[in-house]
């Protein structure tokens, strides 16, 4: 059986699509076979940040209908053979995803994946929910900024109400926190939230903190998992969150303000 | 901090007032979030069959429920009409 994860957040622009394609890599890295769907039927990007999206044929919804087989739809990473992606289709809205139809796909996909991956769209409508209704994990990326930290609080009610394991009454889903674009220099200033300011209020396990860095967009430029640039702060901080989930003890990094030199001291802004 | 911000950052922190405000909002999204969502029927159901005894207010009945760790409270206040307004209940 498969572990399925998903990564949520409300709130859209917070890190979801970045978060879902470093921490597959990084599973997939570590030796287990991993899978990851694109839940934003219409508006897929996934794919791009994955660096596949010449090779897209068919998608999730081609497989829910029955146009296509799993393996014909999966993507198989060229990096890291123990990495698949399933793309959405951009095509299609987001009423062709139905829970009986995911449920088969992961379903299916559990029989021979260890971890399956569900990047979620942003807003709370029906890719949302459906991304989160069969999840065991869920990584609930925030912003350090108020309406990240709001709609993750909404995100948190919703991942307890509605999904299987609420419904059937299960252990709940395991709920971790992803804060992303974090900024030292100015939680030190006073301009942003914490990282107790954030765990404060949402009260979630902290899995690990990912600094603002030039290296997601240069990553993304180039369609290559951040994580794979294991010389950048925010590679580095998605590798320990992949060491984190698979439960060995990283301590954590990036929170606090870098040690500067006298010039920098001086003038460094 | 450089040298120029030092003289620049005059301003109040913003990060403390931004956690002040997401607390208050976050507890009170919190309990709404809670309630069943049966809670409007249950209080127009109600309000219904009060009326065919009494003539109450739209707004003369309450119904919260409360929960702490051993039970959950259901709580339905209703507010008499005084003796002067109340009119003889219409009975079907």
């Amino acid at each position: 059986m498969a572990r399925i994860i998903v990564v949520t957040s409300g709130k859209g622009g917070v890190g979801k699509t970045t978060t879902s394609a470093a921490l597959a890599m990084g599973l997939a890295l570590k030796g287990h076979r991993t899978a990851v769907i694109d839940f934003d039927v219409g508006l897929r990007n996934l794919d791009l940040i994955m660096g596949c999206e010449r090779r897209v044929v068919y998608d999730f919804v081609n497989v829910i209908n029955g146009e296509a087989t799993l393996n014909q739809a999966l993507i198989k990473d060229k990096r890291c053979d123990k990495l698949f992606i399933l793309p959405a289709s951009q095509t299609r809205d987001k009423e062709s995803l139905t829970v009986e139809g995911v449920g088969k796909v992961l379903e299916d996909l559990s029989k021979d994946f260890e971890y399956i991956v569900c990047d979620s769209p942003a807003g709370i409508e029906k890719g949302a929910t459906l991304a989160m209704y069969y999840a065991d994990d869920a990584i609930v990326v925030t912003n350090p900024e108020v309406s990240s930290v709001r709609d993750s609080d909404r995100m948190l009610g919703i991942l307890s109400s509605k999904s299987r394991r609420a419904e059937l009454g299960d252990e709940p889903i395991k709920e971790y926190l992803l804060l992303t674009r974090y900024c030292p220099q100015r939680v030190k200033l006073g301009e942003m939230l914490s990282v107790e300011d954030v765990q404060d209020i949402l009260s979630l396990h902290l899995l690990g903190v990912i600094p603002e860095s030039k290296a997601v967009l240069t990553a993304s430029n180039a369609g290559i998992p951040v994580i794979l640039d294991d010389k950048s702060d925010a590679g580095q901080a998605f590798s320990d969150v992949v060491r984190r989930y698979l439960g060995e003890h990283v301590t954590h990094r990036f929170i606090e303000l870098e040690k500067k030199g006298l010039f920098n001291r001086l003038f460094g802004g | 901090m450089g040298l120029l911000d030092y003289f620049r950052s005059t301003r109040q922190p913003t990060a403390s007032i931004a956690k002040e405000r997401l607390q208050i909002l976050v507890a009170h999204e919190r309990s709404e979030r809670n309630k069943p969502d049966y809670l409007p029927m249950l209080q127009k159901e109600l309000l219904e069959v009060i009326r065919k005894y009494v003539n109450v207010d739209q707004d003369a009945i309450s119904v919260t429920m409360e929960q702490d760790d051993k039970r959950e409270i259901l709580e339905l206040n209703i507010i008499l009409p005084d003796d002067s307004q109340r009119k003889k209940p219409k009975r079907a």
